[in-house]
């Protein structure tokens, strides 16, 4: 019998699927950490008052890292596993990509430029950059992932240096009404999670008021959208692989992943469940603070599955809608045996990282965000 | 690969990288560097109990925390144009350079983040310990950011540890710690960080005089001051042995770099150090350093410890050479021929392959294994396309170096007049000192100028050349997300400016 841990006596599709999974998780903690990008689109419509913003900004300020971090580490983890996607999207869908990297330039200095003296554009641009980044981040993010399903114009060379088919070189992808929604839903939910999260950080009776009143809007909007985005899905065609690397349409694709990944079927629904707890709980008793960890969870375990759902089980993660056969799939795209052993062990330390963040994390917000405490602690 | 390559884009593309990566590295030295001195002066603080290191360290931090934002965010574009504007590189080596940075994120900027937050806002809410521990985690965090990038590059200045797999028309790695504990990558890290540590230890010099020469926060100044100019004394000193091991590296793995480093067009042996020089066009063309002042011997000396030993200059890397060692070089044009060969044996092989013809496949591909190490020579059209930009190259080093020499300098006098404690009567060293601020980021900037033009024209030694490194795309979308890069950069400095300086003028009381 081998051992499991040994990652060299894993066969390349293993490592492939084992690092797909990877993937899926480093995205789907991404999608939860956007609830920074999600407080943010709400500055203006929670935080008209300006100790209401201070609060709002100074509660997720403190978490923009993280998911900057996630994200840097999503950017890098694909290119060390799948480096053929890595040169695909991001040198062919190059405005997409390009628009994501300018919001999050600006938000990151916003945080810190925007409470200092003489910090030259002054305190309402650099407000109105963390606000452009918490409405589009989310959206482009959401278009993009939707992009694994829709697929894109491409095709690679026998040496698969790739030759992208659309002049509009990633701004196509917003035209896809699919993208679109998904990049809808995936705003709504992260709006929908800052206003958990304010409610678990942040003690202002009448800031948090108004967060249960968004709350309604935010998560009813991101059912709505979620509930069209995974209809369309279920009716959709997808592209498949055969045992030789054929890549054919399958009509209702996606379905039949859902029936022939029972696992995968189970843990979206129950991360759907556990986002629905979590919100109508918090809806139900305005002053219960604990919805986030429900759907912080909900969401992770959601987005997990539908990032197996459009890798596993033989399906094209990124198909070409021009040339069929330059599809990308996990078997394709990956790294070599070699690199994606090494990768693995790397691995290893994920659990050691969630386990400090979290210890730092529960450190942190031992207390709740208030505008006395914030006086004299370091602030944005 | 090249059937599409755009010189303009190629152009354009380089400019956009070489602006994100100079802008990137304004502010990650600081980083570096003045994370490990808030350390020590924290960790003296939780040992001696004296208001005056809190405060010193708080004072620092603020500092810290308003240039770590700016190269945060700088970060995250040169990951990403690895894939926006270099696709055809991201799949050539993306097996073997995609790897530290995905290490880079699950090991350093996890570590790096985290414990940040806990530096800035965990004052009042974690026990003095562990906040101090949180202090030293974000020292670590960014160095072992550092070691993986710059791992990731030295890798691509000597690409050892990988196999070329004709089937996926890429390099795939077969050694990970051949990569890892290259000398190549070993000297990059030593040298970069350790010029790292110099920048800041200069930049709290050049500050804390400043408050000297206004007499105000002597106290702390002085504090400032000692911690500085031991650690950059020590570091500096360092930082000389760590550039006399690497480019003794440079001298061996990539000699047109170090041929343009001196600025010698042809080499021999007893070859003299040039100390100075003005680099002019010769009669080939082909820039070279005249009226130079020269140690003789000293460059063969430095390089391989013999005064007679041979060092090519640009003409003899061109026209091929037998090394001091005594390993054969081929003319560049011989080079591009078999590079040709072998780039034509990939195609056949890859024809045989589809049509199933196993013995004219396997012929492809022994004529390609044979010229595999002159791959990249096929993608040049004329052996002068291997010559870098000589003055460039010639005038950043020197540069880099003299600064180097005098801060050395500036630390021993500052060593020595803060011992004595008369440091605020020689009011000009403290300007020196505050001037030499600026210096340090020119030294700096010139030796990334050094490593990533004197490489030219190769993104991926010998192996690939940087115009077929590129993305398919038009040139005006990379001209405007240069320009757009730039508009945005600049704002951003002049912001970052402003407020560093306001924050100075306020000190550490406030």
């Amino acid at each position: 019998m081998r051992t499991i841990i040994l990652f060299e006596n894993l066969s390349l599709f293993e490592l492939q699927q084992y690092w797909w999974m990877i993937i899926a998780l480093l995205g789907a903690v991404l999608v939860f950490l956007l609830f920074v990008q999600g407080g943010q689109s709400l500055i203006y419509s929670l935080g008209k008052e300006d100790k209401h913003r201070t609060l709002i900004l100074n509660s997720i300020g403190r978490k923009w890292e993280f998911t900057f971090t996630t994200l840097v580490t999503f950017g890098g983890a694909f290119f060390a596993s799948f480096p053929l996607f890595y040169a695909t999207s991001f040198g062919g869908a190059y405005w997409a990509w390009i628009t994501l990297l300018f919001c999050f330039i600006i938000q990151a200095v916003s945080y810190s430029y925007r409470g200092k003296e003489n910090n030259f554009l002054g305190k309402k641009t650099y407000d109105a950059f963390l606000f452009i980044n918490g409405l589009i981040s989310p959206v482009l993010i959401g278009i993009v992932v939707g992009s694994f399903f829709t697929g894109s114009g491409f095709h690679l060379t026998e040496n698969y240096s790739v030759r992208w088919d659309s002049k509009l070189r990633g701004l196509e992808l917003l035209l896809e009404s699919q993208n679109l929604i998904l990049g809808l839903a995936i705003l709504f939910l992260s709006r929908t999670l800052a206003c958990l999260y304010f409610k678990n950080n942040i003690e202002s009776k009448g800031l948090i008021s108004k967060v249960n009143k968004s709350l309604k809007i935010n998560s009813g909007a991101f059912i709505g959208f979620l509930l069209y985005w995974v209809t369309i899905l279920i009716f959709s065609d997808g592209y498949t692989v055969n045992s030789d690397g054929i890549v054919n349409i399958e009509e209702y694709k996606y379905l039949h992943n859902l029936l022939q990944l029972p696992i995968n079927s189970a843990i979206l629904i129950i991360g759907l469940i556990l986002i629905l707890v979590g919100i109508i709980i918090s809806i139900k008793k305005p002053n219960y603070t604990k919805g986030i960890w429900y759907s912080g969870i909900g969401t992770v375990l959601l987005i997990f599955s539908i990032f197996l759902l459009t890798g596993l089980n033989n399906t094209s993660f990124y198909p070409s809608t021009t040339d069929m056969q330059s599809s990308l799939t996990i078997k394709n795209a990956s790294s070599s045996h070699y690199t994606l052993t090494a990768m693995s062990y790397i691995s290893l330390l994920i659990p050691l990282v969630i386990a400090y963040i979290w210890y730092a994390w529960k450190a942190l917000n031992k207390e709740k965000i208030s505008s006395q405490n914030i006086k004299n602690e370091y602030k944005y | 690969m090249t059937e599409y390559t755009d010189i303009s884009t190629v152009d354009w593309s380089r400019a956009q990288f070489a602006l994100t990566a100079m802008f990137h590295y304004i502010f990650v030295p600081l980083t570096l560097g003045l994370s490990f001195i808030i350390a020590v002066m924290e960790s003296l603080w939780v040992k001696t109990g004296k208001e005056e290191w809190k405060k010193a360290t708080k004072f620092w931090m603020k500092l810290f925390g308003i240039n770590f934002a700016i190269g945060v965010s700088t970060g995250i574009i040169l990951e990403f144009e690895f894939g926006t504007n270099w696709s055809n590189y991201s799949w050539f080596v993306g097996d073997i350079f995609g790897a530290p940075l995905a290490v880079e994120g699950i090991m350093a900027f996890f570590m790096e983040s985290t414990f940040i937050a806990i530096m800035f806002f965990g004052w009042e809410k974690v026990s003095k310990r562990f906040h101090l521990t949180s202090s030293w985690l974000v020292f670590a965090g960014a160095n072992l950011s550092a070691l993986w990038i710059l791992v990731a590059n030295a890798w691509m200045q000597n690409p050892i540890g990988m196999f070329f797999n004709p089937d996926t028309a890429r390099n795939e790695m077969v050694d990970f710690w051949a990569i890892l504990l290259s000398p190549t990558a070993i000297n990059k890290f030593f040298h970069t960080v350790l010029s790292a540590y110099l920048l800041s230890s200069i930049f709290v010099i050049g500050i804390s005089s400043w408050y000297l020469l206004k007499k105000r926060h002597i106290s702390i100044a002085k504090k400032s001051i000692i911690i500085a100019s031991i650690f950059g004394f020590i570091v500096s000193i360092l930082t000389v042995y760590s550039g006399d091991t690497s480019s003794r590296d440079i001298a061996k793995i990539q000699p047109m770099k170090f041929a343009a480093m001196e600025g010698l067009y042809e080499g021999g042996t007893n070859i003299p150090l040039v100390l100075t020089g003005i680099i002019t066009k010769n009669k080939e063309g082909i820039e070279e350093c005249e009226h130079s002042i020269k140690v003789p011997n000293l460059l063969s000396l430095l390089t391989h410890l013999d005064s007679d030993a041979y060092i090519p200059g640009i003409k003899n890397v061109i026209e091929g050479y037998t090394s001091h060692e005594g390993k054969r070089f081929l003319p560049i044009e011989k080079r591009i021929n078999k590079g040709q060969e072998a780039i034509l044996a990939l195609k056949e092989y890859k024809f045989h392959k589809k049509n199933k013809q196993t013995e004219e496949m396997n012929k492809s591909l022994k004529i390609f294994r044979e010229n595999y190490e002159h791959f990249g020579y096929g993608y040049l059209n004329t052996p002068q396309e291997a010559i870098p930009n000589i003055s460039l190259t010639f005038y950043s080093f020197h540069i880099m170096v003299s600064l180097g020499f005098l801060f050395i300098l500036i630390f021993i006098t500052s060593c020595f007049l803060i011992y004595k404690d008369k440091i605020e009567k020689y009011r000009w060293i403290l300007w020196i000192n505050i001037i030499c601020i600026p210096l340090a980021y020119i030294a700096i900037q010139c030796g990334w100028i050094v490593t990533e033009l004197g490489r030219q024209p190769w993104v991926i030694q010998d192996l690939m050349p940087t115009k077929v490194a590129i993305t398919d795309i038009d040139t005006s979308a990379v001209q405007t997300t240069f320009w757009l890069f730039a508009i945005l950069f600049t704002t951003l400095f002049i912001a970052e400016i402003r407020i560093l300086m306001t924050q100075i003028k306020k000190g550490p009381q406030s």
